[in-house]
């Protein structure tokens, strides 16, 4: 579906998240964040740039690959995105859903 | 969530584990109680030796003599631990430290630590408390809270 996001038409699925990562942009991730009660920092567009980063080079992101990755521990990462970190963080980067359990 | 871990087979373990974290991971609070063996699980020198069950569990289409014999719990655990690994799933102290950093409390169980002579010295070193059930009752007593007794 087609949802309305930083006056752009913006194709979505069910939960909000963009199926076309084509149409991303910073005011849609800024626009995302602000839905989820988020004002982006400097460090949460590095998150955000590292997930898009893992996500075209199609590498599953799971919360212990975040804490692995260099740019925030696990107990930042849920401190800049404290509701659902990677649901959150993913949502604002433009990429799908992980599908991960840990 | 309120998580009661009350075994210390490494399949249990994992299956609480995964559940508080994935608590986490959907914004919902978690919270651990780790009672009688379940208390292997936070104790220092115990939590990284920590087997797969062999003999009793029908889902592992082992007989049980032979599941029995010695060596087939390492065989089987060390098995298992690699199969983790391809999943990426952490081994059992660092997924503590994963639960610690995202926001799990962990706690034990005190007549459970009285019973195995443990002190909290012995455990886990970012243990949040040791916790009689009335305090725990008294921890979960919020509106929505779930347990889960494992």
């Amino acid at each position: 579906m087609e949802k309305m996001i930083a006056q752009k038409n913006i194709l979505v699925n069910e939960e909000g998240y963009l199926t076309n990562f084509a149409q991303w942009d910073k005011e849609v991730g800024e626009e995302i964040a602000k839905e989820n009660n988020i004002s982006l920092t400097p460090k949460h567009w590095e998150v955000i740039n590292y997930i898009q980063d893992e996500f075209k080079k199609d590498s599953p992101l799971s919360i212990r690959k975040i804490g692995k990755s260099g740019v925030v521990d696990i107990k930042e990462f849920y401190a800049l995105f404290p509701v659902g970190p990677l649901k959150t963080a993913t949502k604002i980067a433009g990429v799908p859903k992980p599908a991960s359990c840990i | 969530m309120m998580i009661i871990l009350s075994k210390a087979s490494l399949e249990n373990v994992y299956a609480a584990f995964v559940l508080a974290n994935g608590a986490r991971m959907e914004g919902i609070e978690a919270e651990m109680f780790f009672t009688f063996f379940g208390l292997e699980a936070l104790h220092n020198k115990k939590l990284e030796h920590l087997h797969v069950a062999t003999v009793g569990n029908p889902a592992m289409h082992l007989p049980t003599m032979i599941g029995g014999l010695p060596g087939m719990e390492a065989l089987a655990t060390t098995m298992m631990k690699k199969e983790m690994e391809k999943l990426d799933m952490p081994g059992v102290r660092e997924f503590l430290d994963i639960l610690k950093a995202s926001g799990v409390r962990l706690w034990a169980c005190k007549l459970a630590m009285e019973m195995f002579h443990y002190t909290k010295e012995d455990m886990y070193e970012d243990l949040d408390g040791v916790l009689t059930v009335g305090d725990f009752y008294k921890q979960g007593s919020g509106i929505g809270t779930h347990m889960l007794f494992i």
